[in-house]
Order: C-alpha cells, then structure tokens, then sequence
C-alpha cells in the first residue's frame, strides 16, 4: 500500500468525519465541544457550502440538527458520550418524528475516561432510543461510513447514530478523498401529523417507527458495513468499532463477523455465522451491548467471561484474555512519581483556587472544566464534580440539608462556557428557591480545556467572526442575584477579601472571577512582566509553594548546605521560579512577604 | 529494510510531541508503509504525561502498541522514559532527551526526582541513546526545534532515508522554521551517529 497525496489524507478519526459529513452533503451541524469530539465541528466549520456553529449545550445542537432536517437539509449534531444525556430528550422524540434531510447523531464514548467524568456505553442508546447506529473501525472507515449513515436516515425516515470511541476519533490513519454529493434545497413544507408530537400523532408515529426498524433490521442483513470475513480455526469471533482492529491483531485469520453497523443487529448473518464456527466469541469494549442481544436471540457464545468490561481494550488484552497462555513476561512499571496533569503557569484559575483553600470549613461543589484540576494538591479545593452545570444545584441542595449550618460555607464553582451550557438554570433555581449558596463563575473568555473553542461570551463565532458576547453580570441580575461581584484572580489579596465577604452573606450572591486564559493567542502575544526570585531573601517559609505552580519549584537543603548558601541552619531549603516557564501573573509575589520574588518589566 | 515496527513516543504535554509523531508518521508515509497513530487530547495535554503511539507495516489495523512490543521508544524527558519500561523488550531502543521536567510532587519537595533512572533501562540490557536536544536545539539557533532534533537522533533506526525526512520537513513545516528544523534534525542525527 502506498500512500498516493492525490487521492489519500493522512486524517485523524475527527477530521475523517468532518471530510465524510461534507462529501456526504451535510448543510448543517451543532455541537457542543466535548473531548473525544471536538475536532469534528472545528474542522467541519472550514468547508465550503457548510453552515457550523457551537452551541450552548447538546440538547441545543441536537434540536437545531432536528430543525435543519425538518426543512429538508441533511444536518449533523456532534457531541461526546456524556453530551448525549444531555441531548437525550430531543433524541427519543426524533426517533417518532423522523426528518426530511437525513439527520446523524454522533456521539465519541470515552472508555478509559482519559477525558471524562465517566465511561458510560452509548449503543445503549441506540437499543433504548430505538435507532441505527453505525460504528466505525478507523478515519478511513469513519470517512466512508458517513455517506452510508445520512443515506440510511432518508432510506429509513430515522435519525442515524453514529458512535466513535477515542482510539478512532483521535487516531490518525490513511483516508481516501471523494467529491461532495449534491445537495439538497432547503424549503418549508408542513407535515403536522409527522413533526406535531402530540399524544395522537405520537402514537402513530410510535407504531411507524415498530415498521421502520423492521426495515433497519433487514437492512442490515444487507449492508456492506456488515460483512464476514472469512478464516481459519475452529473460533470465530463477532466483533465492531476499534475492538476490530485488536481482534485482527490478536488472531490473524480467524473468521470473523465484522459489525459496522451495531443496532439493529442482522440476526439471520449472525445465526449463520455462529454455525459456521465451533466457538463463538464477541470481542467489545465496555459494555456487553452485541453480547447481550446475541444471547436474546437464543445463540449461545464467549464474551465478558473472558474480556474486560471496564476501560480500553488492546491486542494484547483481548489475546490473553482468550489465550492465558501467549502471556509474555514484561518488565514491571517502577515506582516514580506520577504526572498528573495541572493548570498552566499563571492560569487564573489558580489564583481563585488558592484563596478557597485557605478558607476553613467551606464545601466547594466544582464542575467540568480545567479548574476541575483544583481538586489536586496542593490546592485541593474541590469537594465535588458530578456533571456539567451540577456544581450550582448541588451546592443549592447542601443548602438546603444544611439550613442554617450551611449558612457561609457552601460555595459553588464553574466556568463561563459551563454556566452557559447548564448553570443558568440552576442558578434561576437557587435564587427563586433562595439559596445561601455563593456562586463563582470562572470567566477567562473562552472554552479552554477541550482546546479553545468560542462561546456565547466569548464575543466571536466557530469561525472567529465577531459575535454577541453575553454580559454576565447583567444575566446574574436578570436571574434576581443582587450581588454580583467581579474580581481578578490574580489578585490573590483582593479577591480573599471579597471571597469571604460574598461568601459570608446570607444570600445568593455571584462572583465573576475575570482573567483570560494563559494560552489565548493574544495572551501569549502579550508582553508580560516577569517574575524572579531574589535567592538571598528567601526564608523558605514556602507561601508561594502552596500555588502548586508549575514554574516554581523547591529545593530542598541540608543544614550544611542552608549555612553554606548563607541561610539559617534551620531554614529546609528555597523556592525558584523558572523565567522559561513564568507567565507573569504575580500570584506568587502577592504571597511573598520577604521580598524575595520581585517582578521585571518586559523589554 | 523492516517490514514492520512500534514506535512510542513520550513526554511531557507541551513538548512538541505531536510534530515529532507527525514528522516520522510521514516519513513512513512517504517509504510505502501504512501507518496509524494514537493520540489523547483533551485534560491529558494540561503538563501531564503524554504519549504518542506510531505504528508502521504493509497493513496495520490496531492503533496501540502492546505492552512488550515497543521497538523504538523516544522519550523527551527523562522520568518519562522510565516510565514507559513496560511497553519495552530487551532489544528496544532508547532516545532520550536529557531533559529534566519536575512533577508537582517534586516541585513542591513531597518527593524527589530519581537520580539513577535511566540505569534501569540500562541495567535491564536496553540501549538508552541520551541526547541533550535542547543543547542542539540553542546550537542550530532556535529552542523550539528540540522536538525535530530528537527526530532526527531516533532517525538513526529506521530504514527510511534522511533525505525522506528533509522532504517531510519541506512539505509539513512553516516556511519560516524550515532551514532550521531542518539543521536540528541533521544535528540531532549527527550526534547519535557520533555516538555509534
């Protein structure tokens, strides 16, 4: 095979479906930016004949896909496997309604949860929300697999899943390029007995859909993305997506049943493929979703007996899963000091971290985003992370438990893309059900950890094009909060002082922690001040330690060593900041009350 | 020339290993092999540990290397190369930056950097190739090249030409950093070759 740049891409999984959406005619798409999904919707927002936005949440992206099928365009929703929950009540619905364009709903799961709060398996969607779902094993096949997923949505009149995994959405392989099929002209046409959900249509609707499955059941008998092929051996094995790949690895030429398409199931394929082969085994991450129905359908095989249902799978797992014996001897993993990540050098949300952990007795309800890294020492400042938009409506339920116990302790924490996504109507509740709870909005201007994306506050669209940006405190005071704050949090002083002020009271209250992300392109650009340690004067008390900044680090002496460097015997050692790493943020000179860190003015 | 083979990257978020990754996945692009990488984004990038796993061969399905299997395994800190002692066999090659990145439990004195680590890859029979990548890097004229330079130094074990990375480095870097990327990568590969 050689890789000919005329008619082949090198592509991650992503970028893959961004190329497959486009050439498969897709008008528009939404999505809320979500790892392993993100990449899909920022480079989909650069073709051509597209129209790309973010939104606030997933439910929003999916109802706007919903809206753009409606009126005849074939549209995509894009989201990671959480988002989905989210997105679940417009989901189950557009399963009745059906569309006119064709309409894919994609989903990237998180096995391994490398970047998520949990590791839940969305085919069940797919089986609970009654709706194909196609399940690519590489780019090459996420590219191809689009076409097929939005030609099936108008074939069956349904909403078409689409699930990633990270091993396909940030896998980077060999992907052919196509041309972009015709589209589709958009018009306005009135079909109330298919698009009204009330309960009359609804019913309707809800017995059409029994029919149009039937039709995805026999589909799949005949759909190219189910596919056997054929081998040696006497087991045979039943598997889809990246699970594929190891299962090719693992056992070279053995027969397998390769499912691109995961629900609904070609039973007739499967029943014959089981009587081809002496043993059956489906290889699947998580979940035993295709094992499960394999056995419904009364076919007896191996599956989660023998391979992990938790985390990733690789060939070397699923090898010695089914062979214990091709078990190798490894070298064993050392002890080392693990590196987990944290926030970036001068990250603002560090400053505000840093005041709530020298709060006493204070519970802090977090949320999703890079300041959930102010759980880790030596913060440890966060108390509690559940979902997106949960650290306000927890707060407001320990509130209430706590009555008047809770009262000035309670302190909910989010960032702005997050109080947008979900928070706001939480905060709507704390107010109007008069909460004590204080609640921070963490505001650097934009969605950082998922790697940049604009936001309704953030004042520029997908495509950098100046937009609305949303006025934070004047969206607290319409919600009933009459005390909304502002601090910079890097002004660790300041901000304390308003911390337990704000906190203390006993009422709803809002403070906007505002600074912009470190690694913002303009930031970066920004001639900063730099930060340096004048060695003499430190006394090693290590204040500025407790920021946990990656720039500064401890070293420690011996009392030799301390008396030699001209300090009291006593002293345990010193604190340096690194001038490559310094950001320049001055949190760590707001500490230092010995005049050891002074700032230096850019050149 | 090897048909096939596992190279794995890894460092510290922030250190250019994704170009570094890119650069050889083309190389093996341009040689005729199929290739697959694996990535983590998200939380992962933010000075955590991180990884690049690469791939190469006639037809390669599987996007991760096994534990064991590694063949090449360019590191671009040192307690990170460590690290990774479980994804290699006695027959791996070690490039490693000499680099050292504290951890935040070594930054702030609850635990300290190993001083001895790369003797546990040599005292297990793995040659370790360690290159101050950095120093190339400040020799050619710009930091930012190290990531290439180390490249450049693991280039020493594969089949493909030198010529082959030159040409990737022509069609993947910014005009502007490309004589220079291309310098480190030569010095890099200069010093591994001084070492043979």
């Amino acid at each position: 095979m050689s890789f000919d740049s005329d008619n082949n891409l090198w592509l991650s999984g992503n970028e893959a479906i961004a190329l497959g959406a486009w050439e498969a005619g897709v008008q528009v798409a939404s999505g809320y930016p979500g790892t392993p999904s993100t990449e899909i919707m920022g480079n989909l927002a650069r073709y051509e004949g597209v129209y790309a936005e973010w939104a606030p949440n997933e439910k929003v992206g999916l109802e706007v896909a919903i809206g753009a099928s409606f009126a005849g365009v074939r549209a995509l929703a894009t989201m990671k496997h959480v988002g989905l929950n989210v997105a679940a009540d417009p989901l189950f619905t557009a399963a009745y309604t059906g569309g006119r364009g064709g309409l894919v709903v994609l989903t990237a799961d998180d096995p391994q949860m490398h970047s998520s709060q949990n590791e839940q398996d969305n085919r069940n969607y797919a089986f609970a929300a009654k709706l194909p779902m196609f399940e690519p094993s590489d780019p090459a096949e996420a590219r191809e697999m689009m076409a097929s997923a939005f030609a099936l949505s108008e074939e069956l009149d349904l909403p078409v899943l689409f699930r990633t995994t990270t091993r396909v959405a940030h896998v980077k392989g060999v992907v052919r390029k196509g041309e972009r099929r015709q589209v589709a002209a958009a018009s306005i046409e009135k079909m109330p007995a298919k698009f009204v959900m009330l309960p009359g249509n609804a019913r309707v609707r809800r017995a059409d859909l029994e029919e149009r499955m039937r039709r995805a059941r026999e589909r799949a008998e005949t759909l190219a993305e189910n596919r056997v092929e054929e081998g040696s051996g006497r087991r045979g094995f039943i598997t889809a997506g990246t699970s594929y790949n190891y299962v090719k690895e693992a056992f070279p030429g053995a027969p397998v049943l390769k499912l691109g398409m995961v629900w609904p199931l070609p039973e007739k394929m499967i029943r014959a493929f089981a009587d081809s082969v002496e043993e059956l085994i489906v290889v699947e991450e998580l979940d035993p979703f295709l094992e499960n129905h394999i056995r419904a359908m009364g076919i007896d095989c191996r599956g989660k007996d023998l391979i992990p249902g938790q985390g990733e799978l690789n060939s070397y797992i699923v090898r010695t899963a089914i062979e214990p014996e091709s078990r190798r001897e490894l070298f064993a993993p050392l002890d080392l000091p693990m590196r987990p990540p944290n926030m970036c050098a001068g990250c603002p949300h560090r400053g505000l971290f840093y005041c709530l952990s020298r709060m006493k007795d204070i519970f802090v309800s977090g949320d999703i985003g890079c300041y959930t890294l102010g759980f880790l020492p030596p913060l440890s400042a966060m108390d509690s992370c559940v979902c997106m938009g949960a650290s306000v409506t927890v707060a407001h339920g320990m509130d209430k438990a706590l009555g008047r116990e809770g009262s000035g302790r309670i302190v909910a924490v989010l960032g702005d893309s997050t109080f947008m996504h979900s928070g706001i109507t939480g905060l709507l509740n704390a107010v109007y059900n008069e909460s004590h709870a204080t609640v921070i909005i963490l505001d650097n201007r934009i969605t950082a950890m998922t790697g940049h994306q604009q936001n309704p506050a953030s004042g520029r669209n997908i495509r950098g094009e100046p937009a609305h940006a949303i006025d934070f405190e004047q969206l607290c005071h319409a919600l009933g909060v009459r005390r909304v704050s502002v601090v910079n949090p890097h002004r660790i002083n300041e901000t304390r002082k308003v911390l337990a002020e704000e906190i203390g009271r006993d009422e709803t209250t809002v403070i906007i922690s505002r600074a912009p992300c470190v690694l913002l392109p303009e930031e970066v650009r920004r001639k900063k001040p730099l930060y340096v340690t004048e060695l003499s004067n430190c006394t090693g008390c290590r204040a500025c330690i407790g920021l946990g900044c990656p720039a500064i680090s401890w070293h420690p002496l011996t009392a030799s060593e301390a008396v030699a460097r001209g300090y009291r015997e006593k002293q345990k050692g010193y604190a340096e900041i690194s001038a490559v790493q310094c950001n320049g943020c001055g949190q760590c000179a707001e500490l230092c009350t010995f005049e050891a860190i002074t700032r230096k003015e850019a050149d | 020339m090897q048909q096939s083979g596992n190279i794995l990257f890894s460092g510290v978020g922030g250190q250019g290993i994704l170009l570094a990754s890119e650069l050889t996945a083309h190389a093996q692009l341009a040689a005729g092999f199929d290739v697959k990488k694996s990535e983590v984004h998200g939380m992962a990038q933010r000075g955590g540990s991180v990884e690049a796993h690469l791939r190469y061969g006639e037809r390669v399905y599987s996007p991760l290397i096994e534990p064991g299997t590694a063949d090449i395994l360019v590191a671009f800190e040192t307690l990170e190369a460590a690290r990774y002692l479980p994804y290699l066999h006695e027959n791996s090659a070690v490039v490693v930056n000499t680099m050292q990145i504290m951890p935040p439990a070594v930054a702030t004195g609850a635990m300290r950097y190993p001083g001895d680590v790369l003797d546990e890859l040599t005292g297990r029979g793995i040659r370790v190739i360690a290159v101050d990548a950095f120093e190339i890097a400040r020799e050619v004229g710009e930091l930012r090249t190290a990531n290439v330079a180390m490249v450049g130094a693991m280039s020493i074990f594969l089949a493909v030409s030198p010529g082959v990375f030159l040409d990737v480095i022509d069609r993947k870097v910014k005009e502007r950093f490309r004589e220079v990327n291309k310098r480190a990568f030569e010095a890099g590969r200069a010093r591994v070759q001084a070492m043979q």
